[in-house]
């Protein structure tokens, strides 16, 4: 086995455990449904017990409240700073006035629970594993490890999830866990068998120093732009749900009312895409000076050049809906998800579809 | 375009509003309206949104100034469709008149916005900080505390805490005891000053890449050149292959440099794969001594203030043709294109000069590594492993004397017959590098006697770069101050209640602003220094001890997303809001 192949089995082992994290966070997720669930039944519907809490380990209320304590002392042992926030408690005095009638009835709050602990020590573990993958890729190939479409997706996601876990040590975002980690559990299994190619050197056009730097920022940049799209996504969701959305009202969706309010998801989103947007277009100057160095032109409409300018220019319609008196969170959040998926096209369509310079995923395409 | 692009009704006909602050409807009117629409935000999204999409077309169509070739198979492959698209510039989308169109109305919406931002900033710039509101408690981010301390220096703690580093622009005031109040001294505080600055600058910027970029289009110059080891060009248009120069440009103007090319090593992996490209050159510019140069892919030459790129290479086979009365027709370095990765080149040797008979065409391929068996034949490497022509042999009127110039990578056949054997199966001339073969019918024979490379090279001069890399870099470095300075405004108001000092302290955002928290528990922290002091009943303890997210979901709250660069120049709108 040489680097190359341990490189990629590596590889393999960071996307199983983004994987395992993943299923917990989704596992943590439905805990918060659960304890929403729990209170909203309480509150409203006692018709609903049976059906509410079916899809949960626990078939009656009283139990999983009885469960609770167990859970708080890891909660408490674990720091939880984000267990009492504003806006659990804001319900939990909305739904106050019941409560008080059922007194006997432990408060259904949500604290963070085994599964979320768990989550969090695979993912800091994928993140360990997929560095390693990267750095044998580099010393494989005996240059930076991302000049192709599988290294992009390793090196992105990396950035992706490292973002992430970073903004956890700030800011309770836990809730963000199952979105990030399910897109790059996406991304890389479609990188390892889709994109991948085996380790090699790269032509010449592609060897410059702007290949550490406009590409490494254009990674940075797209992992930044993940975590915003799924804080912008979680906010779309969790207004559908406070509007009454008959799809969303579910309880299976409870672990909407756990997240942060609405305003504050998007004010996180908006954050997160702003220093995207300033790194990307930081890419896109670094780019056109390469081109000038490589192409001789700084800019000649090129599909990636033209579907980086259209990731730009919707991201900045973005920033200026957000600054324009009158529009919802919601409408803003569409934008952020708007330039999301422009920036995913710009990624595999115009690699893979459209003929440019820029096609340097490796793979054969079949001109 | 702005009136129909606007669901906003007209206002009423000047007549039936016969108020004073309406405008005359006339032309003026009209105009004035169309301009407040067109700089307004709401429009400047949709173009923003409309400069999208009309990029797009561009990238799913060939383009002629990128491929005119594949426009060309375009249109014949599609004659109806294509003939449309092409009177409706959707080959050449990014010089079309719809697409400068949105982005010309796009900047015009910038200037007109903009412009009015700068005079109200230059205003806000010599601005005191605003006056300590009455009412702390309605801001989200509040807290108080109550100290043994002196008023007075409580007072100067807090300023100077805020004023240090000079962080904060502050004022100090006094207010005088009321009915319900008693006597206060009051600071106000504020910060971020930058965030707009760097917002102005960033659109100036944009617009001074436009004007940046479209100069260089007139003043540039884009010439490129074929050019096989041992040769050289100068730089004069018709040296060219291709020359083009914008429309300020004199073409006796370019600096007559000549460059000639050495030699060109090419290495590659062992599965083909290119892994270095380098051209050795000599280039001799006027009044100066010949100097070596090399260039690489990624490292152009400096030559006459131009940048000279290497733009490709491939094989231009050294062959020596003569004709059926043994006198030399043809000796020369003919240029063959590559078709693939494995350097299958494809090239045309026209023969006119022949002293005899009929013009010979020769059409076929250049193999670097032959592999032939039977009747298959390609390359199996780069390299010059086995270098061989595979040729079909055409006689006849090569067209060259029609005064219509030529290709000189095709073979105008409308005057030839192409040469068969005895079988009628066209006849194909195999010559490995270094022997001779007699062409079919007699027509004389064929030298494959060197195997040269040759290198393509752009050259190209535009004054603007400089400029183009300046406005982009302040354009980063405004857009980056524009979001990430914050803009905070910090008041505190200090007055004697039963004998203890009370200190009350608010601050406000103009956008999600996770440090707000932090400004106020500063300005109390330096209180708490001069001595001891205890917490006020109903203050927002617990948020402020939150590290995150309770903070924020506050904060975000005390913050309408219509914050920074009101585009009705209004940036003093927050206080409204409040």
């Amino acid at each position: 086995m040489n680097v190359a192949e341990l490189s990629t089995i590596v590889v393999w082992g960071a996307t199983t455990a983004y994987a395992l994290a993943f299923g917990a966070f989704a596992f943590d997720l439905a805990r918060r449904a659960e304890v929403s669930t729990a209170r909203r039944v309480r509150v409203a519907e006692p018709a609903l017990v049976g059906a509410a809490t079916g899809s949960v380990a626990d078939p009656t209320g009283g139990a999983s409240s009885t469960t609770r304590p167990a859970e708080d002392g890891a909660a408490v042992t674990d720091g939880g700073p984000g267990a009492d926030t504003d806006e659990p408690r804001g319900d939990a005095e909305d739904a106050g006035n019941a409560e008080a009638t059922d007194a006997d009835d432990a408060p259904a709050e949500y604290r963070p629970g085994r599964a979320l602990g768990i989550a969090m020590s695979v993912t800091t573990l994928g993140l360990v594993l997929e560095l390693a993958g990267i750095v044998l890729r580099g010393i494989a190939a005996g240059r930076v490890p991302w000049a192709n479409m599988y290294e992009f997706t390793v090196v992105g996601t990396f950035v992706a999830v490292l973002t992430f876990r970073l903004l956890t040590l700030r800011r309770d975002v836990r809730f963000l866990g199952a979105f990030v980690l399910g897109l790059s559990v996406v991304a890389l299994g479609l990188g390892l068998t889709a994109f991948y190619i085996p380790a090699g050197a790269v032509e010449p056009a592609l060897q410059s120093y702007w290949l550490v730097i406009h590409v490494t920022i254009a990674v940075i940049a797209t992992g930044m732009f993940t975590v915003g799209v799924s804080a912008s996504g979680l906010q779309l969701l969790k207004e559908s749900r406070e509007s009454g959305s008959p799809r969303l009202s579910h309880p299976r969706f409870g672990m909407l009312d756990q997240l942060p309010s609405v305003r504050a998801l998007e004010g996180l989103a908006f954050r997160i895409n702003a220093i995207g947007f300033v790194l990307w277009t930081f890419t896109v100057m670094a780019g056109a000076v390469w081109a000038e160095h490589a192409w001789s032109r700084f800019w000649g409409w090129d599909p990636k050049e033209v579907w980086s300018f259209i990731v730009w220019v919707v991201y900045a319609a973005y920033l200026h809906a957000r600054t324009t008196r009158g529009w919802s969170p919601k409408a803003i959040a569409w934008f952020s998800i708007a330039g999301f998926a422009v920036l995913i096209f710009n990624f595999t369509g115009v690699n893979l579809l459209l003929h440019g310079k820029h096609s340097y995923s490796g793979l054969d395409t079949g001109s | 375009m702005a009136r129909t692009s606007t669901p906003a009704p007209l206002p009423a006909p000047a007549p039936a509003a016969p108020g004073p602050a309406l405008p005359r409807l006339g032309v003026r009117g009209a105009l004035r309206w169309v301009w407040r629409q067109l700089t307004s935000m709401r429009v400047a999204l949709m173009l923003l949104m409309l400069l999208a999409v009309v990029s797009v077309p561009g990238s799913m169509l060939p383009q002629r100034p990128q491929n005119p070739a594949a426009v060309a198979r375009y249109l014949r492959d599609n004659p109806d469709l294509g003939t449309w698209l092409d009177r409706l510039g959707f080959f050449d989308v990014y010089s079309s008149v719809w697409f400068s169109a949105v982005y010309l109305l796009l900047f015009t919406s910038l200037v007109g916005c903009i412009l009015p931002r700068i005079a109200v900033h230059a205003r806000g710039w010599r601005a005191r900080p605003p006056r300590a509101p009455r009412r702390f408690e309605r801001f989200e981010v509040h807290d108080a505390l109550v100290t043994d301390a002196d008023p007075e220096a409580a007072l100067e703690a807090a300023r100077a805490s805020l004023a240090a580093g000079r962080r904060f622009r502050v004022d100090t005031d006094t207010e005088p005891a009321t009915a319900r109040t008693p006597a206060a001294r009051t600071v106000s505080a504020e910060r971020g000053y930058l965030r707009e600055t760097g917002n102005i600058v960033f659109h100036l910027a944009l617009l001074g890449l436009l004007v940046a970029v479209a100069t260089g289009q007139m003043l540039h110059y884009r010439g490129q050149a074929l050019v096989v080891e041992g040769r050289g060009f100068a730089n004069t248009p018709a040296a060219y292959d291709t020359f083009e120069a914008g429309t300020a440009v004199n073409p006796d103007s370019l600096v007559p440099f000549t460059l000639e090319l050495d030699s060109f090593t090419a290495r590659f992996d062992t599965a083909g794969k290119p892994t270095f490209f380098e051209a050795a050159v000599t280039l001799t510019e006027p009044g100066a001594a010949p100097q070596d140069h090399t260039i690489r892919v990624n490292r152009p030459l400096d030559a006459g203030g131009a940048h000279v790129y290497l733009a490709g290479n491939g094989y231009a086979p050294q062959v020596t043709v003569r004709d059926s009365a043994g006198q030399v027709a043809f000796s020369g370095a003919v240029p063959f294109l590559p078709q693939d990765a494995s350097y299958r080149s494809r090239g045309v040797l026209k023969v006119p000069d022949v002293s005899t008979g009929d013009q010979i065409g020769l059409v076929g391929f250049l193999l670097p590594t032959a592999v032939i068996t039977g009747d298959s034949a390609y390359s199996a490497y780069p390299q010059p492993g086995n270098p061989v022509l595979v040729l079909q042999v055409w006689r006849g009127n090569l067209g060259l004397d029609s005064g219509v110039p030529q290709n000189v990578y095709q073979l105008d056949t409308a005057g030839m017959t192409q040469v068969a054997g005895a079988d009628g199966a066209p006849v194909t001339v195999v010559v490995p590098l270094g022997e001779t073969v007699d062409l079919p019918d007699g027509l004389g024979s064929l030298s494959f006697d060197r195997l040269p490379r040759y290198v393509a090279l752009d050259l190209r001069y535009d004054p603007s770069l400089g400029w183009v890399l300046g406005f982009a870099v302040t354009a980063l470095i405004g857009l980056a101050l524009s979001l990430f300075v914050p803009r905070r405004r910090v008041w505190v108001r200090v007055t004697e209640e039963g004998g203890r000092t009370l200190v009350r302290t608010a601050a406000l955002a103009r956008s999600e602003d996770v440090g707000l928290v932090g400004e106020v528990e500063q300005v109390l922290d330096a209180v708490r220094e001069l001595g001891p002091a205890d917490r006020v009943q109903g203050s927002p303890a617990a948020a402020l001890d939150e590290p995150n997210g309770a903070a924020s979901a506050r904060l975000s709250g005390a913050v309408t997303p219509g914050g920074a660069a009101g585009r009705d120049g209004d940036t003093e709108d927050e206080d409204e809001r409040r």
